[in-house]
C-alpha cells in the first residue's frame, strides 16, 4: 500500500504572514472613539493567523481530502446510521429565510421557522407513536439526560421522588446512559442480557423495586437485536412503579414498522442525525428530539411548540419566574400559516403556564436549522418511503451477516434489525489478531471500519450498520474484503498489525499524547538572548 | 427512490442469500400486535422541486435579516458578518458527512482543525486549553457549573443576575435534578460587580431561605463552588473581572466567566483576570443565526482542571515512524469509557460548527477580529448617541470634543428622549430606556422594517420600558440613523 500523497499537513499558524488577511471585513462608515473612554482596558496582543484567503480554502481544502465522509465511502459504522446525507436538504437549510432568522424575533416574524419545528414534532410523534415532541435537546445524550429529567420530575411529582435513586440499564446499553443517569444524580444499577440476545427478564425481575426510577433500553438492543419481550418489559417496569426510557439510536430499523409508543414506552430520545439524515458533521452538530406519553407532558422544557386544537402553540415554562401567569392571546397581525398534514390556517399563542415544566435545556428552540433538514428528508421519504427506510436498513444488515457468517460469527444466531454484530474471538484466540487490527486493515482497503469492542458484552466484536442507502455492489466489496482480511489474519497477520500503511499516518501514540498532553499551538518563544 | 439504490434484481439476489422468501421474514422478531397496520398519517412524498418550492415557501413565512429588517436584536445571537469561505469549507462532504474521529488515521483532517480550533478559543480567552465544543452557551455555563461542583464538592452555585436569562434557565434545569443550589447575584446599575460590593451580594444571598436567619456570612460564600459572570454581561456592560476574582477568592469559589468570543478579541481576556473557567456561546463566529441553532459551545479552562472537562479534547502526537498526528486524548473522562463516573454525558459535540468557527477565526486572523471588534465599538457608541439625542441629531457624524464620548442620562432631557439605563462602558449592546413601554416601541419599529432589540420587561422586574439594543459591524452609519429617524417617529 502506498500513503496518500498529500502535502505534510501543518498547522495554519505556521503559513501565517504578517499583514495578511483572508476576507474583505465590511467596512465601518460612523466615527471613531476614543478608546479610553469607549471600553476597559485593551488587550495586548492576539496571536491569531493571518493568511490570505485562498491560503485558507487551500489549507481547509488539504485537510478535508484527508477525512472519510459518507460522502467519501462506505462508512458501515454501527449504532450510528452513517446514510446518505441528501444534498436537497442543504439547499433548504442554506435559505436565506432560515439562515437569517433571529431567535428573539417577535413570533409572528418567524412563522415559517415555528411551522417547521411543529411538523417535524407532528410527523415524528406519528412515526415513533407519542403523544408530544419537543425539538428543544440538541443530541441523543442531551435528549436522554431531558427524558431522565422529566421523569424525575414526574416521580417528584407522585410524592416518590425521594425514594426512586435508581436507574437500571442493560449490560449492552451506550455509556451515554449511564453518564446521563448520574447526571440526574440516578445511581446505576446494570440488567444482564440473556443468552438469545434479549433482556434477561429474571435479571431484570431481581432488580426491581420501589427504588427504581427508570429503566433506560435500546431497542432493537445495540446487538442489532428486536427486544422480542419489550411489552412484557414495560410492564413489569409499570407495575413496579418505574418509567421506561427508549434510547431512539436504533429507531432506522423500526421506521413504519413498529413505533416504540406503542410497545409500552413511556418517552423517548431520538437521533435526527443518525435516522432522519442531518448530517453527522464530523461529531455534531446532532439533533436529539424526544418524544413523551401524555402523562410526562407537563414536565416537557419550555417553551414548547405544539398544535392544541386547531392552532399552534408556543408554551413557556416562564411561570415560574413570571409569578402572574398568563395567557396572551393572538394577535390580529399575527399571520396564520399551515401544515401540510391537515390543511387549515393556525395561529400561534404564547401561553405563560407551564407550571410542572423541567425548565429550559438550551438557548434557543434547539436546532432549528437541523429540523429544516429534517423536514425536507421527511417529506421527500413521505408516507411511502418511510418505512422502506426500515425495510431496506434491516434487509442491508441481514445480507452483510449472511455473506460473513461462514468466516465471522454472528454474536447471536437470528436474523438481525438494522446492524449485525459479528465476533473475531476465533481470531483472537487462534492468530493473535483483534477486532482493531481488522478495523486498520480494512482502513487499507478503503473502507471505514464498523464500530468495534462495543457492546461490550461481545468480546472482539465488529458492530456492523450498513444502512439502507448502500448498494449491493458496496456491501459485496466491503464483504470481499473482510474475507480477504480474514485470510490474511491467518497467513500474514503481520499486515493487520501494521496496519493502516495507506493513510497520512499509522497508528497513533494515543499513550504519547495522554503523557505529553499538546492540546493547543503556542507561537515559538523569542530565542533568549546571550 | 434516489435514496435506496435497491433493484428487484438486488432484492432478490439478496434474499436469496440470506435464505428468506421476503424482507417481511426478517422482522419476524417483532410480534403482530406492534406493528403498524397501514399507512403512517403522514405527507404523501415531495418530489425534489416540489419539496424546494415548499421549503421556499415556509422561510419566506419568517422575515430575515439580510433583506426584510434591519436587526437590532443580540442578546446572545449576533447578526455578524460570515466569510463566503466559512459555508464553502463546511459544505464540504469530507467535513459534513464525516462521524466522530475515533479512527483517527481516516479523521486526520478534522482532527488537526479540531486542534486549531482549540488553540484559537484558547488564545481568544486567555486561557491555558479549551475543549473540542459543547451544544451551546447556555449549556456550556452549566457544564462548567457542574465541573466547579465536582472539583470544589460543594453543592452551591451562584449566578449573576447580569446573566443571560436563558443561561440562567438551562443552568437551573441542570442544577435541580443534581439537588445543586443556585444563588443569583443581584446586579446594580446594570452591573454586577466593580462596585465593591460583591461580598455583601454572595453574603446576603439568604434570601433563598436556606441559610437560616442568623447565619454567618462567610457561610453564604464559602459553600459556593462558582461564581458565575457574563463579560459584557446580558446588558451589554463590562463587567469589573478584577473585582470578580477578588470576590470569588474571597468565597474559596472558582470564577466562572462567559465571554463574548468577538469583545474578547479587543477587550482584556478573561484568563488575564484568573478566571478559572471561561465559556461562551460561539455562534458570532461565523455561524449563521438560524433561529438559534446549531450554535456552538465555547468551553477553556486552565491546565490543572484539564482532566475534569467535560467534552472530547484533541491532542498531538506521533505514529510509530514519528509523523505527527492528532487523536481525541484524555479519553478516560468521557461517557463510552467511564460511563456513569464520566465527567459529563456530552457525546456528540458541535464539530462543525467548530470547524466553521476555525475558518472564520483564520479568515479574519488578528487584524480583521480586532477590526470588526473595534468597528462593533465605534457603531454602537455612534448608535448610542443617535437613539439618545433623538431631537439634536446635526452633526453627529462628526466626533463633538465638548461632549463626553458616552452619552449619560440627561437629568434635563424632556421624558420622551430614550435614555440610557445603564452607566457603564459597554460593547457592542446596550440598555436603551424608552418613555414608553418598549414591546410596544419595539413592534412599531417592526412596521418599519427594524428590528429594535429585545424588550426587557419579560426577563427583569421594572425594566418594562427598557430594549436590550445590539449594534454589530454589519450595521451601517445610515441603518442607525434610520432606526434614530424612525424611532423619532414612534415616539413623537
Amino acid at each position: 500500500m502506498t500513503r496518500k500523497s498529500v502535502p505534510a499537513p501543518i498547522l495554519i499558524f505556521e503559513k501565517s504572514r504578517p499583514g495578511r488577511i483572508g476576507c474583505n471585513v465590511p467596512h465601518c462608515d460612523t466615527p471613531e472613539v476614543d478608546w479610553d473612554s469607549a471600553i476597559s482596558e485593551r488587550r495586548r496582543e492576539l496571536n491569531l493567523p493571518e493568511v490570505a484567503e485562498l491560503d485558507l480554502i487551500r489549507h481547509f481544502t488539504n485537510l478535508s481530502h484527508i477525512n472519510y465522509g459518507i460522502d467519501t465511502g462506505f462508512y458501515p459504522l454501527g449504532s450510528c446510521s452513517m446514510k446518505y446525507n441528501p444534498k436537497i436538504n442543504e439547499r433548504t437549510a442554506g435559505l436565506a429565510g432560515f439562515t437569517h432568522v433571529h431567535p428573539m424575533q417577535p413570533l409572528e416574524t418567524a412563522q415559517g421557522f415555528l411551522a417547521v419545528i411543529a411538523e417535524v414534532q407532528e410527523i415524528l410523534a406519528e412515526v415513533t407513536g407519542f403523544d408530544a415532541m419537543t425539538m428543544q435537546p440538541v443530541a441523543g445524550a442531551h435528549g436522554e439526560h431531558t427524558c431522565l429529567m422529566m421523569i424525575k420530575a414526574y416521580h417528584q411529582s407522585q410524592g416518590e421522588g425521594e425514594k426512586r435513586t435508581v436507574v437500571l440499564i442493560p449490560d449492552s446499553a451506550h455509556g451515554t446512559n449511564p453518564a446521563s443517569a448520574a447526571r440526574c444524580g440516578y445511581s446505576v444499577k446494570s440488567v444482564r442480557t440473556g443468552s438469545d440476545g434479549n433482556c434477561d427478564l429474571s435479571s431484570l425481575e431481581a432488580q426491581l423495586g420501589e427504588e427504581v426510577a427508570a429503566f433506560m433500553v435500546t431497542n432493537p438492543s445495540t446487538l442489532g437485536l428486536f427486544e422480542t419481550n419489550i411489552s412484557r418489559i414495560c410492564e413489569m417496569v409499570h407495575r413496579a412503579g418505574g418509567q421506561v426510557f427508549c434510547d431512539g439510536a436504533n429507531l432506522n430499523a423500526m421506521v413504519g414498522i413498529t413505533r416504540p409508543g406503542d410497545q409500552g414506552f413511556d418517552c423517548m430520545h431520538l437521533n435526527l442525525h443518525k435516522t432522519f439524515t442531518t448530517p453527522h458533521g464530523g461529531g455534531g452538530p446532532g439533533c436529539g428530539a424526544i418524544g413523551v406519553k401524555a402523562h410526562l407532558e407537563p414536565f416537557l422544557p419550555g417553551p414548547v411548540i405544539r398544535r392544541a386544537s386547531d392552532e399552534f402553540r408556543v408554551t413557556s415554562d416562564e411561570s415560574r419566574e413570571n409569578p402572574d401567569s398568563r395567557v396572551q392571546t393572538p394577535s390580529d397581525d399575527v399571520q396564520g400559516f399551515q401544515s401540510s398534514i391537515v390543511n387549515r390556517p393556525s395561529s400561534i399563542a404564547l401561553e405563560y403556564d407551564r407550571p410542572q415544566s423541567i425548565g429550559r435545556v438550551s438557548t434557543f428552540w434547539g436546532q432549528s436549522l437541523m429540523a429544516v433538514r429534517a423536514l425536507t428528508y421527511l417529506l421527500a421519504m413521505g408516507r411511502q418511503g418511510l418505512p422502506e427506510i426500515a425495510r431496506h436498513a434491516v434487509l442491508n444488515a441481514n445480507y452483510v451477516q449472511a455473506r460473513l457468517k461462514d468466516w465471522i460469527p454472528p454474536a447471536n444466531d437470528r436474523h438481525c434489525m438494522h446492524e449485525c454484530v459479528l465476533t473475531l474471538e476465533r481470531y483472537k484466540r487462534e492468530f493473535g489478531v483483534r477486532a482493531l487490527d481488522f478495523s486498520k486493515r480494512l482502513i487499507d482497503y478503503g473502507f471505514h471500519p464498523p464500530t468495534n469492542y462495543f457492546p461490550l458484552i461481545v468480546p472482539e466484536c465488529l458492530m456492523i450498520e450498513p444502512t439502507e442507502t448502500e448498494s449491493k455492489e458496496t456491501l459485496d466489496a466491503f464483504c470481499y474484503a473482510l474475507i480477504a482480511v480474514c485470510g490474511e489474519a491467518k497467513d500474514a497477520p503481520e499486515l493487520l498489525h501494521d496496519a493502516p500503511t495507506s493513510q497520512v499516518v499509522g497508528r497513533l501514540d494515543e499513550t504519547k499524547a495522554v503523557k505529553e498532553l499538546d492540546v493547543r499551538w503556542r507561537p515559538a518563544r523569542e530565542p533568549a538572548l546571550t | 427512490m434516489a435514496y435506496i439504490p435497491h433493484t428487484d434484481e438486488d432484492r432478490r439476489e439478496m434474499l436469496a442469500t440470506i435464505g428468506v422468501a421476503s424482507i417481511e421474514e426478517l422482522f419476524g422478531d417483532i410480534p403482530a400486535d406492534l406493528r403498524v397496520k397501514g399507512d403512517l398519517a403522514v405527507p404523501e412524498a415531495l418530489d425534489e422541486h416540489r419539496l424546494l418550492g415548499r421549503l421556499f415557501e415556509l422561510s419566506r413565512r419568517n422575515k430575515n435579516c439580510l433583506t426584510d429588517l434591519v436587526c437590532f436584536l443580540g442578546a446572545g445571537i449576533y447578526d455578524r458578518y460570515i466569510p463566503a469561505s466559512v459555508g464553502a469549507i463546511i459544505s464540504r462532504g469530507e467535513f459534513l458527512t464525516a462521524y466522530t474521529p475515533y479512527q483517527p488515521e481516516l479523521s486526520q483532517g478534522y482532527l488537526q482543525t479540531i486542534y486549531e480550533f482549540q488553540s484559537m478559543v484558547a488564545e481568544l480567552y486567555g486561557m491555558d486549553l479549551a475543549n473540542a465544543s459543547l451544544y451551546d452557551g447556555a449549556t456550556a455555563v452549566a457544564e462548567a457549573a457542574l465541573m466547579a461542583h465536582a472539583i470544589t464538592e460543594r453543592a452551591k452555585v451562584a449566578v449573576s443576575e447580569a446573566v443571560h436569562p436563558h443561561y440562567r434557565e438551562v443552568l437551573k434545569t441542570y442544577c435541580r435534578a443534581l439537588a445543586v443550589e443556585v444563588v443569583e447575584l443581584p446586579e446594580s446599575e446594570g452591573k454586577t460587580f466593580g462596585l465593591r460590593r460583591a461580598s455583601a451580594a454572595l453574603a446576603s444571598e439568604d434570601r433563598t431561605g436556606e441559610s437560616g436567619a442568623g447565619a454567618p456570612q462567610s457561610i453564604g460564600m464559602q459553600n459556593c463552588a462558582c461564581v458565575i459572570v457574563q463579560y459584557p454581561n446580558f446588558f451589554g456592560v463590562i463587567e469589573d473581572l478584577a473585582e470578580a476574582r477578588r470576590a470569588a477568592d474571597e468565597a474559596g469559589a472558582l470564577l466562572v466567566v462567559v465571554a463574548d468570543p468577538t469583545a474578547c478579541a479587543l477587550l482584556k481576556p478573561p484568563g488575564e483576570f484568573g478566571a478559572d473557567i471561561v465559556v461562551g456561546e460561539g455562534q458570532p463566529l461565523g455561524i449563521a443565526m438560524g433561529f438559534g441553532g446549531p450554535a456552538l459551545g465555547l468551553f477553556a479552562t486552565r491546565t490543572e482542571h484539564v482532566r475534569r472537562i467535560p467534552g472530547r479534547i484533541v491532542g498531538r502526537t506521533q505514529d510509530r515512524e514519528g509523523r505527527t498526528g492528532y487523536v481525541m486524548t484524555l479519553r478516560t473522562r468521557e461517557q463510552d469509557i467511564r460511563r456513569e463516573k464520566a465527567t459529563s454525558n456530552i457525546c456528540t459535540n458541535e464539530a462543525l460548527m467548530a470547524l466553521a468557527a476555525t475558518v472564520y477565526l483564520c479568515a479574519l486572523g488578528k487584524n480583521g477580529m480586532r477590526q470588526v471588534a473595534e468597528s462593533t465599538v465605534r457603531n454602537t457608541q455612534y448608535a448610542i448617541r443617535a437613539l439618545t439625542n433623538l431631537d439634536a441629531r446635526i452633526g453627529l457624524s462628526q466626533p463633538n470634543p465638548n461632549q463626553p464620548e458616552r452619552t449619560r442620562t440627561n437629568p434635563n432631557a424632556p421624558d420622551r428622549s430614550p435614555r440610557l439605563r445603564f452607566p457603564g462602558k459597554v460593547f457592542g449592546e446596550f440598555v436603551l430606556e424608552l418613555p414608553r413601554d418598549a414591546t410596544e416601541v419595539r413592534d412599531a419599529l417592526l412596521a418599519k422594517g427594524i428590528l429594535a432589540g429585545l424588550p426587557l420587561g419579560p426577563y427583569y422586574q421594572g425594566m418594562e420600558n427598557c430594549l436590550l439594543v445590539a449594534v454589530t459591524e454589519t450595521r451601517t452609519k445610515a441603518q442607525i440613523d434610520r432606526y434614530a429617524e424612525a424611532l423619532r417617529e414612534v415616539l413623537s
